[in-house]
């Protein structure tokens, strides 16, 4: 890598230099080289940068290693496994926080998916085309608003109307089913796991949405006519062209939602209840990878207690990668099969 | 004729649902833009922008807070844009050969949507964590992390939609590539690459966690990005979980400051894209 002021040129890079510019005197053919040259070193220059953020990416991975040995050699995979998490004792197991991150984003995608696909749905087919792009923006000024203000409004509005008026009818009717009753018992506080699950969904809806929005519209125009000719109704049209039609862009759409919940922090930190426990049903508190970290990092004072978060953090930063990965792989897929289609 | 019933049924229902579920979608944006405009703008007095976050039980503002927040915002926005412009050029204008290209758009998009919280904590390790003190410079590097990826995509992107034969004119006349670049292919995209770099501040501005152990907060007036410094996101989080109905209520109108600064901002970003692309 060479980034000094005076750029060595091949060759081959002076020669073409010479072709570009022309050389016919002593005076041009310096003014060429010295053109050339600055050309190089602006391209070495925005090289470098590029090569930066390849670095972030392994500069974090790094860190976080780094700073979570210690945890995992104390504690060895049991770290992943155990549930206990006593900072006083110096025991740290991250079973609560793993589950709890799986459990909401669980939760958010199972109610953003069918939300999401619904939105796209009536953007792509049944909205006026005159109220389609105001209506995208709103669906999208959603994923705008900041994180901290789903947290005040999940704790302060969203929480105690849950449990009023939501919470009571979901455990009288699905309590006393079997097994699913299981995940609804316990005192409604409003807080807890599913409170969490739900306002990550609308968190995650508009990512989803419009990621499904923008497959969904690349369905060329004459698989859904033929359709429509042999008598299809819209929702058969949706559902049997469009959707086979734009799997692998749904399926990433839904991974980069995923992974978006996976690290959601501010929000769930205000309604999830932070507290170390395990429980089946999905109205008890509990906490996450991130609102861990953005309840106690500031104040762990043992360095294994920073150890043991920092641990927790590059868990959910590969999980986070890996998820990402996916769904980009996936989307990649689509918008090279639309490249070699037009 | 019952299979026909039956197949309208199905279609009835179906876009029902699709027309619920875009209803349900505006009607929680309505909510929350309505609770915080309830809530804050009873509170929002001049106070709000001349006095400095209060102890608990007297009367105080946020104005250390909204410092804080623009100087660090405004930092962090100084260190991405040339940042990621520059990256984001080496993807649109160099990036048709080799490797490092793809890998890094790859990597940038992956960026983009990664957790917040672990951009924080990544900054402390390598930065808190040695200088031992929480400060606005690291907090500015953490919000600067964040917008890095947001502007190189926007970079990438706009100069991808700039036509070639502009390139090649520009060629023609004998201009070095840089000069191609740098007057004419950058200036032609520029709209697009101010939304980019509006869209970032926006994304930035409401950005809490990753203040949490870098900035940290600070109660007094401070300007010295060397020590821990006030910032509205983490003042919100504070007096939003603290028992005293004066910091809450301080906590809503600084949400409704936040919000509404975000929001006016990415649809100003959006309106100028738009416009862009239509011309």
């Amino acid at each position: 890598m060479q980034t000094r002021t005076k750029v060595e040129l091949s060759p081959w890079e002076e020669g073409l230099a010479l072709l570009d510019r022309g050389a016919e005197s002593q005076a041009q053919y310096r003014t060429s080289l010295r053109l050339a040259r600055e050309d190089k070193l602006f391209q070495y220059v925005t090289q470098l940068f590029a090569l930066l953020v390849l670095a972030f990416l392994t500069a974090i991975i790094v860190s976080l290693a780094l700073g979570a040995a210690p945890a995992f050699q104390k504690f060895g995979l049991g770290f992943i496994f155990d549930r206990e998490w006593n900072p006083v004792t110096e025991q740290f197991g991250g079973l609560v926080p793993i589950y709890g991150t799986v459990a909401t984003s669980a939760i958010a995608l199972l109610i953003a998916i069918p939300l999401s696909f619904g939105i796209a749905l009536f953007l792509t087919e049944l909205c006026p085309v005159s109220l389609r792009t105001p209506l995208g923006i709103l669906v999208e000024l959603l994923a705008a608003v900041p994180s901290i203000i789903y947290g005040m409004w999940g704790l302060f509005v969203f929480a105690p109307a849950f449990a009023q008026y939501v919470q009571p009818v979901l455990h009288q009717v699905l309590g006393p089913i079997p097994l699913v009753g299981a995940l609804f018992q316990g005192p409604p506080m409003g807080i807890g796991i599913l409170t969490a699950g739900i306002i990550l969904a609308f968190m995650v809806v508009p990512f989803i949405a419009a990621v499904m929005r923008d497959v969904f519209s690349l369905v060329p125009a004459i698989l859904k006519e033929s359709a429509y000719a042999l008598g299809s109704t819209t929702w058969e049209v949706v559902w049997h062209v469009v959707l086979p039609y734009t799997k692998a862009g749904v399926v990433g759409g839904i991974m980069l939602g995923l992974g978006r919940a996976l690290g959601e922090t501010m929000a769930v930190t205000f309604v999830i209840g932070n507290a170390y426990q395990l429980s089946w049903s999905l109205f008890s508190p509990g906490n996450s990878i991130a609102s861990s970290l953005a309840n106690e990092f500031a104040e762990a004072h043992s360095d294994m207690h920073t150890s043991a978060l920092i641990a927790l953090g590059l868990l959910l930063f590969v999980i986070t990668l890996i998820v990402l990965t996916a769904a980009k792989l996936l989307l990649l897929k689509v918008a090279k099969a639309e490249g070699a289609r037009t | 004729m019952q299979l026909y019933q039956k197949r309208v049924l199905v279609n009835r229902i179906g876009l029902t649902l699709a027309l619920l579920a875009m209803a349900l979608g505006l009607a929680v944006l309505a909510w929350i833009l309505s609770v915080l405009l309830v809530k804050g703008i009873g509170a929002l007095k001049l106070s709000v922008f001349t006095q400095f976050t209060p102890p608990p039980g007297e009367a105080g503002g946020l104005l250390n807070a909204i410092a804080g927040s623009v100087l660090m915002v405004g930092v962090g926005t100084l260190v991405a844009t040339p940042t990621g412009v520059l990256a984001g050029i080496y993807l649109a204008e160099y990036g048709h050969r080799g490797w490092l290209a793809p890998v890094t758009r790859f990597v940038n998009d992956i960026l983009l949507s990664a957790p917040s919280i672990i951009l924080g904590l990544f900054v402390y390790a390598v930065y808190v964590a040695r200088v031992k003190h929480f400060s606005g410079w690291a907090g500015s590097l953490a919000l600067a992390l964040i917008a890095v990826p947001v502007v190189v995509r926007a970079t990438d992107t706009m100069l991808a939609l700039v036509p070639h034969s502009l390139r090649e004119a520009a060629a023609a006349l004998g201009a070095p590539k840089w000069k191609i670049i740098w007057m004419v292919t950058l200036r032609a995209s520029r709209a697009g690459v101010i939304t980019g770099i509006l869209l970032a501040v926006a994304r930035i501005s409401g950005e809490t966690a990753p203040l949490l152990f870098t900035a940290l907060n600070n109660q007094f007036w401070s300007s010295n990005l060397n020590g821990p410094i006030a910032n509205l996101p983490v003042v919100i989080f504070q007096f939003a979980m603290s028992p005293y109905a004066d910091w809450e209520q301080l906590a809503w109108v600084g949400a409704l400051l936040i919000t509404f600064s975000v929001l006016i901002l990415s649809i100003v970003a959006r309106t100028l894209a738009r416009q862009r692309m239509l011309s």
